[in-house]
């Protein structure tokens, strides 16, 4: 009798395993394949060997298809192969739930089978795992012995690794604990699974955990039972977890035919690479091009100074990067003296103290540092630290060595380990910057953990590119598409090298076309500078030289560009005076110690997460607060704030006294942030008391999660089931939030439209929380333009409390003279700050949005972040009808977007107001409207600055490209006033 | 009730200039038109013809479209923008066409997606390369005035007649393709309808409904077919990803390569859709117009043709017949409301339950990455469909310009894999 084989080969393991004809198991094995998936299973089948000479076989697995196609075996998806392998083995289980490699998958298997993968957009999990490890410096088996030792759990995005990882090098740069931070990693993991896949629907009963990563995962099993509340009875994790789809595959494979293993292997062997894959033109068509390339960039090379022998004065610049950190010391005249690149594991501040140890060993009593200064992420930390004389933003630091190298340099691009900077440069000020989204991130390090992933050294790996034959195309999109891609095109054939050369292509056309969105090359500019650490890298910087067809500088020194500007800056900032720098002196230095803590800030509802250093002088460095209350100091009285003005007034609208008639829950989120005064002020006339959802927050979006169906809508939407459920929670009678296509006509766009999310997300709501009804949930369909109607509509919703259309239609025109006041005050709060701002000399800020965004979990507190930087704020809603009519070149037809384009267009005309453009991730919408806002402040010479935000609360790159903005503004000014 | 109630301030024009299409340039300019409707084009550009108009539907694809796309649009755009400003650059780069004698030609269904911006985008694309290109809108809301199509009563006629013939040629052909003795035979049948019918709509024989119906019923009967049962599978979604192979990866191919046959319904839906969502909109807010009747009379002849041709077709017997679209607005009232009218909006859910009630409860369902109104009509829906209807096995994919053709067969895939097993438990 043949026994059966099952050969489950996915993205980064191939299991086989063989049972007997009676179903027992004989052999099971689990080993990582590198890419080389046919090597690997050739090899693999080998050890099978023994179990006899012929073999039924079925092959599954995301890699798997294309082999048992052009191998001509048979194949089973891998779902159905774990169904045949679960109602085999445990036929009382309720669910299933499976993490390979970068799939997850939930089998529903009682009550409706169901069966479910995660989306494309949802990053893989084994893989977001091992990318996380890498991230923390650690290997994926001691993360998971760190995170049982966890203290607590930070919140971490889970939608993709790419958000993750901004949410974590924050927190590994502020010195949080890896424990915690390994914890974090693998909850965020659980809440992906939860959010993405269970989509409304429970995970109870009796679950079952299968595939690799759970099964070595000690933590992320922790993680599950916690989050899903099960105990060890109901949570069941099987011996053969790993290679339980290759059983199922095996026990699948009983009416495939009988062949011996030679037969099965040649067949594997001969198969061929298919021809589908993409490919582009070779880097260097000849080594000796290459060798002219490379004569041709060493031009751009710096001067050194010998530090041991040099005597006088010089400037350290530090860049505090979020993977390195970087240092260097210069002579007045720009020689460099000493010179430091580190990944920085996390400690930062243990590699920076080593370093300038180092520096004063060399440097003895000759050379007197006179001036220090510091840029990138650590920035605040490291000044506060080591008592550096300057901080600047990175930015200006990169502007500033760029113009060194190119005088004439108009563009300036920078590709570092976590971001992308891209300056166009006008009249040597910086004209305009982009920084790449949280979603197109992570572009040096993806090289970096690819390599890993492939075993390889990421200088061997990047070099392999260089004389590629057929370099592979993988799209420009985020990194975790790009990982799909790149799983493509091995499955298709695609050999190391030809990876590695399209990776280096896709890294740079990401940058063009999704950072820069430059439409041809000449848009570029005509003297570019290249710089950041991943320019070092030959093949992408012949990859971006073939992009834009123009020969670019690209500076020896370009991952040191950062330090070499804020070294540059502390040499022009340091008055003539000042004889020797603040920092910390050698003496200091050798008793310098810090320790860190993290707490939870309660100076305000905000609760934010902080980090505190205490330095051995007995100095204290507050991180991770949002406002200066954290920070342990007192906030303005009345600070300019409109955004906090209109949360607070919001929130003191209902008067909270019993109603008559019952209670009334208003979830307030999106619609409701504009419509709170008019409803609550109808109800309460109706005899209703008012009941407000909680507070947002991000456990109350926790809360709300399991009844998310499309984890791509924005984040406010996906806020709202959270809200739902703490107002069913609050034991309301009802909830009601209604259904608008149309939004008030306020007689600037042509159908004054909500967008779709808005406009019937009720209708999402009430199909997918099994808690509502038709009784407790009341989402009548109105259009507010039309009185009659919309009382018909209200009467008829809310017809088992009996109102009269009387009272409704009073109730109702009370409410909305009562949203006019309303809006009416946001407009004189707006003026008021207007003319404190002019009196204080203030700068002001636009921060235009939608009404939702005055919501601290949406805006992440962006607006107390202004005024910390000095500004005043202002919100779109309070200017827009100071602005202007306008005409734009797009359909103008959604209320709320309306009101953006003339709040720019009130901004073009003030002197000292500048708009920031706030956009939610995933609004479909702003994709049209940002594209316009920015036309609209570009032609009248304003600067554009967008922030997109997301569940990720973390301000840095916000700050970043805020501070950025205000240099660039002040430059322009300095640039006016000549 | 409404907030201000009068312009009190001036406007600002923040536009750009643009190529206007005259009148007069009807007679030299070729206008290009994407490939969105497979089945409906060949006809309907026929009707334009006809009037006098040179024009061409675009069949160019591959990764020079997309990466012509990806460069000329914001990346957050959806897809179907993405496709089909990527075929129109690429055409008029490809050195075919003379580039000072071209227009080209977009759909606005003037509704409150993002959908309705394409006009915008293509031109802001075009700017950069090619401003003398003039952009025709082809809408029936009113958008763009003097800038479209001039679309008389006759041309709506005949536009009306082109889109039934092509849903029954396109609903005959699935019904064949999968089963047919000798390969090719469908194709041919296809072929041999859409040839005859295009002098129909030369002439005035196009309006002999009842004949050309049965004409086309014929000559797809008339194909030798096996005697087999197949899984059937439904493809519903955004409207373009839905028809478009550019859009959806060749989605009906891949489908009758999995061995199944697929259910794609028809584009009269969707444009009844368009009808009745504003005689909703006058039952649900009020403010009845001049346009109101019309669209009312509109709806009822089109909806009276559709039954008619449903009747012919079931009467015939060889196949089945489409779906009836006061049926479909039943079935889209037991799972959500008609008010939901933005891009394809509760047509999605109608259809999906049209389709598990006609024996295609195995479903995918198309949406671009991201697409607004799908989040609510088509993702959201689901859980509310598998209550209903038990066998209910939908897959949503999510269609994007790097999301991976293994990605997405993937899942589809998997949804086959279900539907087989249905399959075989039902015919045992």
């Amino acid at each position: 009798m043949s026994k059966l084989l099952g050969v489950d080969v996915g993205s980064t393991t191939v299991k086989v395993c063989v049972i007997d004809e009676a179903g027992k198991i004989l052999y099971t094995n689990y080993v990582r394949h590198y890419s080389r998936v046919k090597e690997c299973v050739l090899s693999e089948l080998e050890k099978v060997r023994e179990f006899g000479e012929t073999f039924r076989i079925s092959v599954t697995g995301s890699a798997g298809l294309g082999l048992a196609q052009r191998g001509r075996m048979d194949f089973i998806q891998e779902v159905q192969a774990a169904f045949c392998a679960i109602r085999r083995f445990y036929p009382d289980a309720d669910v299933a739930v499976e993490l390979g490699g970068e799939d997850a998958k939930i089998i529903f298997v009682t009550g409706g089978t169901e069966q479910r993968m995660n989306g494309s957009c949802a990053g893989g999990t084994g893989a977001f795992i091992d990318q996380m490890a890498t991230l923390l410096n650690l290997s994926a088996e001691e993360m998971d012995r760190l995170s049982l030792e966890a203290e607590r759990v930070y919140p971490i995005a889970s939608r993709c690794g790419v958000f993750a990882k901004s949410d974590i090098q924050p927190l590994l740069n502020q010195g949080a604990k890896k424990s915690d931070i390994a914890a974090s990693i693998f909850r965020a993991v659980v809440d992906q699974t939860v959010s993405g896949l269970a989509q409304g629907r429970r995970i109870k009963g009796k679950v079952l955990f299968l595939g690799g990563p759970l099964y070595f995962l000690k933590g992320l099993r922790k993680a599950f039972k916690e989050t899903l509340g099960l105990d060890d009875e109901h949570a069941v994790f099987p011996e053969n977890a790993p290679c339980f789809m290759a059983i199922g595959a095996a026990m699948s494979a009983t009416a495939c035919r009988e062949e011996t293993l030679d037969a099965i292997m040649e067949r594997i062997r001969a198969a061929e690479d298919s021809g589908n894959i993409t490919v582009g033109k070779p880097l260097f068509v000849s080594r000796k091009e290459y060798e002219a390339f490379v004569e041709r960039h060493k031009r751009s090379d710096l001067q050194f100074e010998d530090i041991n022998k040099y005597r006088g004065d010089a400037y350290l610049g530090i860049d505090s990067g979020s993977t390195t950190t970087k240092l260097m010391l210069i002579t007045p005249d720009n020689k460099i003296l000493y010179s430091h690149y580190q990944s920085n594991n996390g400690q930062p501040l243990e590699i920076v103290t080593a370093q300038l140890k180092e520096i004063y060993a060399l440097a003895g009593e000759r050379i007197v540092i006179r001036g220090a200064c510091v840029t990138g992420y650590g920035e605040e930390m490291m000044k506060a630290a080591l008592k550096l004389d300057f901080g600047v933003v990175e930015t200006m630091a990169h502007f500033k060595a760029a113009l060194y190298f190119n005088p004439d340099v108009d563009f300036i691009i920078d590709i570092g380990g976590q971001d992308i900077k891209c300056f166009k440069v006008k009249n040597k000020a910086i004209d305009s910057i982009m920084l790449n989204e949280a979603c197109s991130s992570g572009c040096g390090s993806f090289i970096q953990t690819f390599a890993k992933a492939m075993n390889r050294e990421i200088d061997e790996f990047s070099r392999l590119g260089l004389f590629a034959e057929n370099p592979v195309e993988l799209g420009s999109r985020c990194t975790v598409f790009m990982n799909s891609s790149v799983k493509q095109a091995q499955k298709e054939g695609a050999s190391i090298e030809d990876i590695s050369a399209g990776l280096s292509a896709s890294i740079v056309k990401n940058a063009i076309y999704k950072v820069i969105r430059a439409r041809s090359p000449e848009e570029l500019g005509q003297h570019i500078v290249v710089q950041g650490g991943t320019f070092l890298n030959d093949a992408v910087l012949r990859s971006f030289e073939l992009e834009t067809g123009k020969s670019v500088v690209r500076p020896a020194i370009a991952g040191l560009m950062g330090a070499f500007g804020a070294a540059l800056y502390a040499k022009e900032n340091t008055a003539e005076e000042t004889l020797i720098s603040a920092m910390i002196d050698a003496a200091e230095l050798k008793n310098f110690a810090y320790s860190s803590h993290s707490a939870v800030c309660k100076g305000c509802t905000s609760h934010c997460s902080i980090n505190i250093l205490t330095f051995s002088d007995g100095r204290r460095f507050v991180s991770g607060n949002k406002c200066e209350r954290g920070a342990g100091l007192k906030p303005a009285e009345h600070p300019l704030d409109l955004y906090a003005f209109k949360y607070e007034q919001l929130l003191s609208l209902p008067s909270g006294l019993p109603g008559k008639r019952g209670k009334v829950g208003l979830p307030l989120q999106l619609a409701m942030y504009e419509q709170l005064p008019l409803w609550t002020e109808f109800f309460e006339l109706c005899g209703f008391e008012v009941v407000l959802s909680e507070r947002s927050s991000r456990d109350l979006y926790f809360l709300g999660q399991h009844t998310v169906a499309s984890d791509t809508a924005c984040y406010p939407a996906k806020l709202m089931h959270g809200h739902i459920e703490s107002l069913l929670n609050r034991g309301v009678d009802f909830i009601f939030y209604p259904c608008e296509s149309y939004n008030l006509d306020e007689y600037d766009s042509v159908n004054h439209f909500n967008c779709p999310v808005v406009a019937y997300y009720a209708e999402l709501l009430k199909a997918n929380n099994e808690r509502l009804n038709d009784r407790n949930f009341i989402m009548p369909y109105l259009d507010l333009n039309r009185e009659a109607s919309a009382v018909k509509a209200l009467v008829r919703a809310l017809a088992p409390y009996k109102l009269s259309a009387c009272t409704v239609r009073r109730a109702l025109r009370a409410g909305l003279r009562r949203m006019e006041e309303f809006h009416g005050r946001i407009v004189e709060e707006g003026r008021r700050v207007l003319e404190e701002a002019e009196r204080q000399d203030k700068h002001v800020v636009v921060l235009a949005g939608r009404p939702y965004h005055a919501d601290p979990e949406i805006n992440h507190g962006i607006n107390k972040l202004l005024t910390s930087l000095g500004l005043a704020v202002l919100s779109e809603d309070a200017v827009f009808e100071e602005g202007n009519y306008v005409k734009v070149n797009v359909l103008n037809q959604w209320t709320y977007h309306a009101r953006l384009y003339r709040a720019a267009e009130f901004c073009t005309r003030r002197k000292r107001a500048d708009l920031v453009q706030l956009v939610s991730f995933g609004c479909g919408i702003d994709a049209i409207t940002t594209d316009e806002v920015r036309h609209i402040l570009e032609s009248k010479g304003k600067l554009y600055t967008q922030i997109k935000i997301d569940e990720i609360n973390n301000l840095g790159v916000a700050k970043i490209r805020l501070r950025s903005m205000l240099a660039a503004i002040e430059e322009q000014e300095r640039r006016n006033e000549r | 009730m409404s907030r201000k109630c009068e312009k009190t301030k001036p406007t600002v024009d923040f536009s750009d200039d643009y190529p206007v299409f005259t009148p007069a340039m009807k007679r030299e300019y070729l206008i290009l038109v994407p490939d969105m409707l497979p089945w409906h084009f060949d006809l309907l550009t026929e009707v334009i013809r006809e009037e006098g108009y040179m024009i061409e539907v675009l069949h160019n694809e591959g990764r020079q479209v997309i990466d012509e796309g990806l460069k000329h649009v914001h990346n957050d755009t959806c897809y179907p923008a993405l496709c089909v400003i990527g075929q129109y650059l690429d055409a008029l780069k490809s050195g075919k066409y003379d580039v000072n004698k071209t227009a080209v030609l977009i759909t606005q269904t003037g509704g409150g997606c993002r959908a309705s911006n394409y006009l915008s985008l293509i031109r802001k694309a075009l700017k950069a390369e090619f401003p003398q290109v003039p952009v025709l809108s082809l809408n029936f809301a009113g958008l763009e005035k003097g800038n479209g199509l001039q679309l008389t009563a006759g041309v709506l006629l005949r536009f009306a007649y082109a889109i039934f013939y092509g849903d029954l040629i396109m609903s005959c052909f699935n019904q064949t393709k999968p089963y047919e003795r000798r390969a090719g035979d469908s194709d041919a049948a296809r072929e041999r309808c859409v040839c005859a019918l295009r002098n129909a709509l030369h002439g005035r024989t196009f309006k002999k409904f009842k004949r050309n119906v049965k004409m086309i019923l014929d000559t797809f009967a008339a194909v030798p077919v096996l005697d087999e049962k197949k899984v059937k599978v439904g493809i519903v979604g955004e409207i373009y990803v839905k028809y478009s192979p550019l859009g959806n990866s060749h989605l009906e191919e891949f489908l009758l390569s999995e061995n199944c046959e697929p259910v794609v319904p028809a584009l009269m839906d969707f444009i009844l859709y368009c009808v009745v969502n504003n005689l909703n909109d006058v039952k649900l807010y009020g403010g009845r117009n001049a346009a109101t009747p019309l669209f009312r009379i509109a709806y009822h002849w089109l909806y009276r043709k559709q039954k008619k041709l449903n009747r012919i077709t079931l009467a015939h017997g060889r196949y089945a017949p489409m779906h009836d679209f006061e049926h479909l607005r039943k079935c889209a009232d037991a799972v959500i409301h008609q008010g939901v009218k933005m891009g394809e909006g509760w047509l999605i859910p109608a259809e999906m339950a049209a389709l598990a009630e006609t024996g295609a409860e195995n479903i995918v369902c198309a949406q671009p990455f991201g697409c607004l109104p799908n989040h609510i009509a088509g993702k959201g829906a689901v859980r509310v469909l598998k209550e209903k209807y038990e066998r209910m096995n939908i897959v949503p994919v999510d269609y994007d310009p790097s999301a991976t053709k293994v990605n997405q067969e993937n899942r589809i895939k998997l949804m086959l894999a279900t539907a087989r097993e249905n399959f075989k438990q039902e015919n045992e």
